[in-house]
């Protein structure tokens, strides 16, 4: 198992040297000069030529490479041209808006999928199965941000039942000890603040959870089915077990496997920041902060946003992977 | 005919039999009927729309609720909502057409080299695709649209790259198989040179799942070019793009209280996705009984 995961650490090594590479080239190729850019339109010459100086620019290209992977290995992303704040410590401010957010997705996704998979495949073809898999189709065909507008129009304007937009009403008392609200708020017994900030998670959740729910509830279904066509099952229903066992017990427990990947890479997935959704509920987390970054052509955020969004990508596909192996004992490294 | 294609002795070909299968299942049907209603509505924009997005626009009507002269109301220019989603279907489809044609033979070029000759030239095409699948799709694009500049071109480009590993990887698992078949083996015993042997047999052989592929991959195309398009590193306005009109009326903060000028540009993506979708699922059934 050690063995397994030390090579899948391995593996990932080349590709993180290539993200890195990438993220490099991406202040390089914007077109005029990276001084300039990184200042702005109003930098001076006097202060362009310092930053040059002070950022190694003059230096060839591969030795200024060299530094940029040396600074980030030590997480020194750079800071805004806007706000002057280092990109790190930005990341880490809106990180926990954006757990927490996934978390609530997945959880929306995953509630409602895998029993709509499973109800699927037991009534495979029926009037049950056609309406989930023609829900799921949607779900992936729809422009996730554009539901997010609707659900605003309708819960949030017309009905008034939920607040449009941000992760805290005004005037709630409330004090943030980790970032994570839900959890701060059960830590300090501050149920009104709770219940606000519930309020405020429920349609960005529903949002950016429907896209994972519609590939979860597809995923869970065929294999389920595919489960369902095997003889141990045939076996288990000629011992004359209850349908209901049948299905919970041997058939999901085997169905398993492909579900909890889709799961891993869905959530991975969303921990690198719903850009356009949380855009639309102007959600204070890495996502927005990534839009902002491109409006105010704000590039070390745009460049910090991509490396961090793509760093995190790569892991929680690494952890899904090291978990195949302790899911399925079969699997070993080839 | 049908009396020869129902007897026993006459054999279907595997194109008939996945002919057959398509046509006998619904929603390949709908994908198909879909997709040629959106293609001609497309075509025929510049003659049936009620109005020139371009050159109509009556200010004193901006923003006006769906009435009887604009069926679904007027945008924040006071254009016809009906005429820009209609020109909007056809610069949405033109991206994708163009981008998933970019991300195809790019991809499909370095997939056939990567499988057929191996050794270094595998290695390297196979980092630089784990590389760019390393990054969520959306924010590849945007960080090669952000490094483009927004313009109609950098879209297509971007959400073009997107596509390449995709088809890199589909193109060189199947010509590490096939390269090893009989036929292929035959060929190269009779001393035809490498880019013969690809073009000429392997090639055509692959080219039924890099069609399934791109159907498929127009649809993820279309999502991906819209959210560049909101993000505004599409098109920009007045070009009546489906993501930038949503990005227009969201940004001017009119979304909200002029709801109609995000309702038809998001049902018209939604429709052209879910038509692609239908189309590709259908193409799959038929062709791959198997996968579903």
């Amino acid at each position: 198992m050690l063995r397994y995961i030390a090579r899948r650490l391995l593996d990932i090594l080349p590709v993180l040297l290539g993200i890195s590479l990438l993220v490099f080239l991406f202040l390089q190729l914007i077109p005029g000069n990276p001084a300039v850019v990184l200042l702005g339109p109003r930098a001076t010459p006097e202060q362009i030529a310092n930053l040059q100086e002070q950022l190694g620019l003059n230096r060839p290209l591969p030795l200024q490479y060299l530094s940029f992977l040396g600074k980030l290995i030590r997480f020194d992303l750079g800071r805004s041209i806007i706000s002057g704040i280092p990109i790190t410590q930005e990341i880490s401010t809106r990180w926990p808006a954006t757990f927490e957010l996934s978390v609530a997705a997945m959880l929306v996704a995953i509630v409602l999928g895998v029993p709509a998979g499973i109800l699927a495949a037991v009534k495979k073809n029926g009037w049950l199965d056609n309406i989930a898999m023609s829900a799921s189709l949607l779900g992936v065909s729809m422009p996730v941000y554009w539901l997010g507008l609707l659900l605003v129009y309708l819960f949030a304007v017309n009905l008034r039942w939920l607040p449009p937009s941000g992760r805290l009403g005004v005037g709630v008392n409330f004090q943030p000890l980790t970032g994570f609200y839900v959890l701060d708020a059960l830590l300090q017994f501050n149920f009104p603040a709770l219940t606000d900030i519930l309020a405020h998670l429920i349609l960005p959740a529903l949002t950016v959870g429907t896209i994972p729910l519609a590939i979860i509830a597809r995923i869970t279904r065929s294999a389920m089915l595919e489960v369902l066509s095997q003889d141990y099952i045939r076996t288990a229903r000629a011992k004359g077990l209850l349908e209901r066992w049948v299905i919970s017990k041997h058939a999901l427990k085997n169905a398993l496997l492909p579900v909890v990947t889709i799961i891993g890479l869905q959530f991975g997935t969303l921990l690198g920041g719903a850009i356009l959704t949380e855009t639309i509920f102007s959600w204070p987390g890495i996502g927005s902060w990534i839009y902002e970054g491109i409006l105010a052509r704000d590039y070390p955020v745009v460049q910090g946003g991509v490396v961090f969004v793509a760093l995190v990508f790569v892991l929680i596909n690494l952890l899904v992977d090291i978990s195949y192996a302790f899911l399925d004992p079969r699997i070993q490294y080839k | 005919m049908d009396t020869l294609s129902t007897s026993p002795f006459v054999r279907e070909s595997s194109l008939q039999k996945a002919k057959r299968r398509f046509l006998r299942s619904i929603s390949a049907r709908i994908g198909l009927i879909l997709t040629i209603a959106l293609v001609l509505l497309a075509l025929l924009a510049p003659v049936l729309r009620p109005f020139d997005p371009a050159t109509a626009r009556d200010f004193a009507a901006r923003l006006s609720p769906p009435s009887a002269v604009h069926w679904f109301g007027t945008d924040g220019l006071g254009r016809d909502m009906l005429s820009l989603v209609w020109y909007g279907i056809r610069i949405s489809l033109l991206i994708s057409v163009v981008s998933v044609g970019l991300g195809l033979i790019v991809g499909t070029l370095l997939g056939l080299v990567a499988g057929y000759f191996r050794g270094w030239l595998e290695t390297t095409i196979s980092w630089f695709t784990d590389i760019l699948l390393a990054f969520p799709s959306i924010l590849l694009a945007i960080a090669v649209a952000t490094v483009m500049g927004p313009s109609l071109q950098s879209v297509m480009i971007a959400v073009g790259v997107v596509q390449i590993p995709i088809f890199i990887r589909l193109t060189r698992s199947m010509v590490l198989s096939l390269r090893e078949q009989g036929f292929v083996q035959t060929v190269r015993a009779f001393g035809a040179k490498p880019w013969r042997i690809i073009f000429l047999h392997i090639l055509p052989a692959s080219l039924a799942p890099l069609v399934l592929q791109a159907t498929l991959s127009i649809g993820t195309a279309t999502l991906e070019a819209a959210g560049l398009g909101f993000l505004g590193l599409g098109a920009k306005p007045p070009t009546p793009e489906l993501g930038t009109m949503l990005s227009d009326s969201f940004t001017n903060g009119y979304a909200l209280s002029a709801p109609w000028t995000i309702l038809l540009p998001g049902l018209m993506i939604t429709l052209i996705v879910l038509a692609f979708n239908l189309l590709g699922d259908g193409l799959r059934d038929s062709l791959d009984p198997r996968a579903s």
